[in-house]
Order: structure tokens, then C-alpha cells, then sequence
């Protein structure tokens, strides 16, 4: 049983494809992340889901409902927290949260148990008004106001862009602590580091999904060999190595760049051949997320 | 579901109170308006300045000159000589000079036996305010004519605002624009604002059918808009003496009636614009021009080209209007003007229904 099935979704904006032919799954209580770049369709696919607009062809459901014919029920039992901050900054914490309990016609109390852990952060400062908050606790006001009605899917558009680390981190251990109650989430982020904190991922880019797997299972699909080469000129060692033979790919990877190599690759040879870059420091290096979506990109 | 609806309308309450200087605006704009052109702005014409040319002071022309000094309408400036007239008219001395004939009182009182005679008083006035001078003419006619009042073929009787004020004029005007600045564009804006700033998404995934919500937004502008009007009903009552003797119950009637229709059209524009800006632009350009232009407010319908007077028949403000300045001027009861109340009733209805239908329950 899927709580998510999406079946070959289109949907275009004038010229603009934004999705392309979109199909996945998510289990029941499963953290499914949608990973890529701005513009990859992440948000399309979130206001598809959650009946804001409708799909120019395929289908989906979500909790068994067609996002089209029953878009009237799917929207009670679902939670949505839109990527822009979506609350209202002239009302304080409370008011907020109050608010959006009688949107959905429940008490503050009957779900209180389940927000805790996020609300009683921000409870100190619940007359403040919620434009006054800082990033993460917004989020968190954000998080308990789209739990307020006990969904059994959450969909949470980019929730931690925009937020410092440790407030980013903390944002993840609450969603680990939603799962663990059965709720199903479907979040997306542009940050390749938190792919692993999901239960399965997919990654994304310009209206297509380039791979769906375990972080882990989508870190073994990169079977080429992968090094990291640095040298203190950045951009002239980028140049060379990519005239190489034998390198499929040089791109820059943090403070150095990664390689990546042909079975046939040699890496004396390759030294050898690059010239006058007496500092050149080169090593074989574990793949991450990113190298793995650089690399179907690419295809 | 009703505690629901009432924490709706708490939520937009908040939302007006915490947004004082809007709050401010609103219920000072009427105050203002009315202030204005009760008082400021008037077409009525007070303190004008006159000389008199005088060449013999007789009885007659010191007589004539005394009820004109008295009048509140002028201000009485002193006798000038003849070659003084052009001087004064220029310098702004006076706005007009009453000249006598020589031999006034005879040829007055020859007049008065029914002779035919030459003029025996001229009136030169300073006509580059067209207003001015022309009510000016008429006043002093009315005043000097007094001594040979018999030579009035006619007799003119002003009914309903007798000392022809202007106020009287300008508040039901008032009432008709006002309205639409608080219902139409308060709401429309305030709708649209949800959108802008990305709370319609959330608002939208939820149970809540979104028309609910938005006649939950309404309500507070709905109150607002009452304490204006009896704000205005009062102002207009006691400050600037405004008769009202059709009833303030037909007046407060119709002017219901017009609030829900300007909330209508609120609600249209909302569906229409997307930015807050987009939605005040359509609101001036579509509300504002028209009321202040076809509505008959400041121009009467009657002097609008034929294409605009057509026009005119789909502004509600123009309908509105005209009802509340029967009422409240000629002192009509409200079933004298039930075919304004229809075709104001008709419009509410048309405008509610196609903004429903045209509001999007999705964000496309």
C-alpha cells in the first residue's frame, strides 16, 4: 500500500516544461526527500500533490485519493508548509497556531501531545508576533501549525532553506520524531547533505526524476572510479585536468575537485601528462550524493 | 463549524487593529471629506467685496446702498469715483462696483409707476471667476431690485436647500465614494494580500471551502463601513445642518444595501489582481474615476456627452447617490426611489454571483 503514487505527471507553465512525465512511490511512513536544484520542478510537484493546481496529464494519489476528482478531501488530511514562509507576520505565535487549529476545525489540545516536541521551543515566546521570530523558529511555528490537525502526510517544500545549521539539524530530528508516529513525509531541499537523512530519495532536476533509491543505494550507483586532485591554482589545474585522457568529468567540489575516471585511467600517467603543478595532490575519494547527481546530470 | 467562523473574523479583526494607521485613515477620511467640502470647498458665494458709484446720494441710492451693507452675502467697501471703477476691479479692491444712474431716485420710482425708463444702476463685476461673478450678479440684482421690485416679472423660489449650500450637495457624494474606498478596496486589497504573500496556500489546503473564509474577511469592513456611515450620518446631520427629513431609516437602508455591493465588487477585483498594487490600481481606475466623474458628484449627469451619460448607468455610485440626495435633501421617503433600490439590488446580486463563480478555489 502507497500512501504517494505518481503516475507519469506533466504539467507546463507557457513554454516552461516543469514537470516532465513524474512517477514514484512512497510507503506508508516512509521520509521520502525530493533532492535538486532550484527549478527542478520540486515545488510544482508540492502544489500538484496538494490540489493547488492540476496536472495537464498523468495522474496521482495521494492516501489512495486522486489529486484531481477528490482534491476536496485530500485537502483535510493532508499538512502543507509552502516554501515561502506562509503564516501570518501581524499575529503572534499563539493567534497563529489558534488560527490554524480552527481552519481545520480542532482544539489546540486534542493535538498538543503531537506538536510538543516542536511547540514548547517556541512556547516562551508565544505573544510575540510571528514576524518578529528568526528563521528557525519560524519553521518550527510553520511545522506545529501544519501538524495542528494530525495529517497522515506531510508535505514540507524546502523547510530549511534559509536556516542556520544547527537550527536545520535540529528540523530533521523533528521529522525523524514524526515518522516514528506513522506519518507519512514528503519533503524536498536543495541541500545534497540532508539527502541522507531520508528514508529514500529522488533526485531531481528540470522537470525529471533522475534516480530514486536509498541515499546509500544512490551513492553505490557511482561505479566509476573518483578522485579529489587539488593544487593551489584552482582554476588552471579545473582546465587542465579536463583535457586529460581518461577523465570523463572535473568539476569543482568544495576547496578541491573531483575526477572522474575511466577504468583504463592511470593516475601517474595522468600526473605525468598535466604538467607544471608541483603542489598537485591527488587521491581516490568516497563518492557523496552530489557526485552521483553530477553524474546523471550528465547522461 | 460556527466557533470556526467567528475565529475567522477574529483573525481579520486583529489584522485591521494591528494596522493603525490604515484604521486611522479609514475613519478619518470621511471626517476630512466631509470637513472639506462642507466648509472649504464651497460653491456658494460669501464676503464679496463691493464699491459704489454714487454721483448724487439721495434717499433712494443711500437707501439701496444700506440693505447691501447689511447683506451677509457682501461686504460693503465705500463709495469710489467713477474713473476709480477699472482701479479697484484690478487691484482686487472689489469684486464688483454697483454704479447709480444720476437722476436714480426719480427714474426709480417712475419705473415703479409702470414707465418704461433707461437702466438706472449698473453692475460691473469681475468675471474671471465665472462662479463668483455670476452668483454675485444675481444677489445684488435681488437686493437693489428691491426698491422697484414691480419691474420683477418673476419671482424665483429655491425649494429644498433655499440658501443653496453646498454641503447639502457634496455628502451624499460623499457617502457614495467613501464606500467604495472602505468595502471595495480594503477588502479587495486585503483578500489579494493573502495571496501575495503566500497565506492563500495554506488557506487552501485545508476543509475550509475559501469563500467562507472570505465572507469571514468581509465582516470586519462590513462594521467599519457602518461606524463611517453613521459617522458621516451625524456629521452631516448636526455639523452642517443637512435637513434628512425622508427618514434616516430609508437612508440607513439603502446604504446597506450599497455597502454589501460595494463588498461585491471588492471581492471581484480580488479575483482579478494578484499584487496589492494591482488590485488598488484596478480599484481607482475602475471605482474611484467613475464615481468621482459619472456619478453625478461633481458634475451633473445631465451635462455628460451622450456616450458617458450612457455610461453612467452602470456606475452604482450614480444610482446611490441620486436616491440618498432625494432623501436626505428633498426629503423623499425611500419608496420614491425603489427603482434606484432595484437596479442597486440588481447589481448586487449580478456582481455577488459573478465574483463566486470567478473566485478560484485552486492557485490557478
Amino acid at each position: 500500500m502507497y500512501t504517494i503514487e505518481v503516475d507519469n505527471l506533466k504539467k507546463c507553465y507557457g513554454e516552461v516544461q516543469a514537470l516532465d512525465g513524474v512517477s514514484f512511490r512512497v510507503h506508508h511512513g516512509e521520509l521520502f526527500g525530493l533532492i535538486g536544484p532550484d527549478g527542478a520542478g520540486k515545488t510544482t510537484l508540492f502544489r500538484l500533490l496538494t490540489t493547488l493546481i492540476k496536472p495537464d496529464s498523468g495522474e496521482a494519489k495521494v492516501d489512495g485519493l486522486d489529486i484531481v476528482a477528490d482534491y476536496h478531501a485530500i485537502r483535510s488530511r493532508v499538512g502543507y508548509m509552502p516554501g515561502r514562509f506562509s503564516l501570518y507576520p501581524d499575529l503572534s505565535v499563539e493567534e497563529n497556531l489558534n488560527f490554524f487549529a480552527a481552519l481545520f476545525g480542532v482544539r489546540v489540545e486534542e493535538s498538543y501531545e503531537l506538536i510538543e516536541p516542536i511547540y514548547k521551543q517556541i512556547e516562551p515566546f508565544r505573544k510575540r508576533r510571528a514576524g518578529k521570530l528568526s528563521g528557525g523558529m519560524k519553521q518550527k511555528l510553520a511545522l506545529s501549525c501544519a501538524l495542528i490537525h494530525r495529517p497522515s502526510v506531510l508535505f514540507l517544500d524546502e523547510p530549511t532553506t534559509g536556516v542556520d545549521a544547527v537550527s536545520r539539524s535540529e528540523f530533521w530530528d523533528m521529522l525523524a520524531g514524526l515518522k516514528e508516529r506513522g506519518i507519512t513525509i514528503l519533503v524536498s531541499t536543495p541541500y545534497m547533505d540532508e539527502a541522507s537523512r531520508c528514508d529514500r530519495i529522488a533526485l531531481c532536476n528540470e522537470g525529471h526524476i533522475l534516480g530514486i533509491d536509498t541515499p546509500t543505494g544512490i551513492v553505490q550507483q557511482f561505479n566509476a572510479p573518483l578522485y579529489a586532485i587539488r593544487s593551489k591554482r584552482t582554476f588552471a589545474l579545473l582546465e587542465a585536468a579536463r583535457e586529460q585522457q581518461g577523465v570523463v568529468q572535473c568539476y569543482p567540489f568544495g576547496e578541491c575537485h573531483h575526477l572522474v575516471a575511466t577504468e583504463e585511467f592511470d593516475k601517474r600517467l595522468f600526473v605525468e601528462a598535466l604538467g607544471d603543478f608541483e603542489d598537485l595532490e591527488i587521491e581516490p575519494t568516497e563518492p557523496t550524493i552530489e557526485d552521483v547527481f553530477i553524474k546523471l546530470m550528465r547522461r | 463549524m460556527r466557533g470556526n467562523f467567528l475565529s475567522f473574523v477574529k483573525k481579520e479583526s486583529l489584522h485591521i487593529l494591528r494596522d493603525r494607521r490604515t484604521m486611522l485613515v479609514v475613519m478619518l477620511i470621511p471626517v476630512v471629506l466631509m470637513i472639506l467640502f462642507g466648509f472649504a470647498i464651497s460653491t456658494e458665494v460669501n464676503n464679496v467685496n463691493v464699491a459704489v458709484v454714487a454721483p448724487e446720494r439721495t434717499d433712494g441710492v443711500r437707501d439701496a446702498v444700506e440693505r447691501l451693507a447689511v447683506n451677509d452675502y457682501f461686504t460693503f467697501k465705500g463709495y469710489i469715483e467713477s474713473d476709480e471703477i477699472d482701479e479697484y476691479l484690478r487691484s482686487g479692491k472689489a469684486t464688483a462696483v454697483v454704479v447709480f444712474a444720476t437722476d436714480y431716485d426719480r427714474r426709480a420710482t417712475q419705473a415703479a409707476a409702470g414707465i418704461p425708463t433707461k437702466p438706472i444702476i449698473q453692475v460691473v463685476v469681475d468675471a474671471s471667476n465665472v462662479n463668483t461673478a455670476g452668483s454675485a450678479t444675481a444677489y445684488l440684482q435681488n437686493i437693489l431690485l428691491g426698491t422697484a421690485s414691480q419691474q420683477s416679472m418673476f419671482e424665483t423660489r429655491m425649494l429644498f436647500n433655499p440658501q443653496m449650500k453646498s454641503a447639502y450637495n457634496f455628502v451624499p457624494g460623499i457617502m457614495g465614494l467613501i464606500f467604495i474606498l472602505v468595502c471595495a478596496m480594503m477588502t479587495s486589497v486585503s483578500i489579494v494580500r493573502e495571496k501575495e504573500v503566500g497565506t492563500m496556500e495554506v488557506l487552501l489546503v485545508s476543509p475550509v471551502r475559501p469563500f467562507k473564509i472570505i465572507f469571514a474577511k468581509m465582516i470586519p469592513y462590513f462594521v467599519i463601513s457602518c461606524i463611517v456611515l453613521v459617522t458621516i450620518l451625524l456629521l452631516a446631520r448636526y455639523l452642517l445642518g443637512v435637513p434628512m427629513s425622508g427618514g434616516v431609516g430609508g437612508i440607513f437602508s439603502l446604504s446597506l444595501l450599497y455597502l454589501v455591493l460595494s463588498l461585491a465588487l471588492g471581492l471581484l477585483v480580488s479575483t482579478i489582481a494578484s499584487t496589492q498594487v494591482a488590485a488598488l490600481l484596478v480599484s481607482a481606475m475602475v471605482m474611484m474615476m467613475p464615481i468621482l466623474m459619472l456619478s453625478g458628484m461633481l458634475f451633473p449627469i445631465e451635462n455628460l456627452p451622450k456616450f458617458f451619460e450612457v455610461v453612467s448607468n452602470i456606475v452604482p455610485a450614480r444610482w446611490y447617490i441620486d436616491a440618498i440626495r432625494k432623501m436626505m435633501i428633498q426629503g423623499l421617503p425611500i419608496v420614491a426611489v425603489w427603482k434606484n433600490c432595484v437596479i442597486l439590488l440588481g447589481m448586487t446580486v449580478v456582481l455577488l454571483g459573478v465574483s463566486l463563480k470567478k473566485f478560484n478555489d485552486r492557485l490557478e
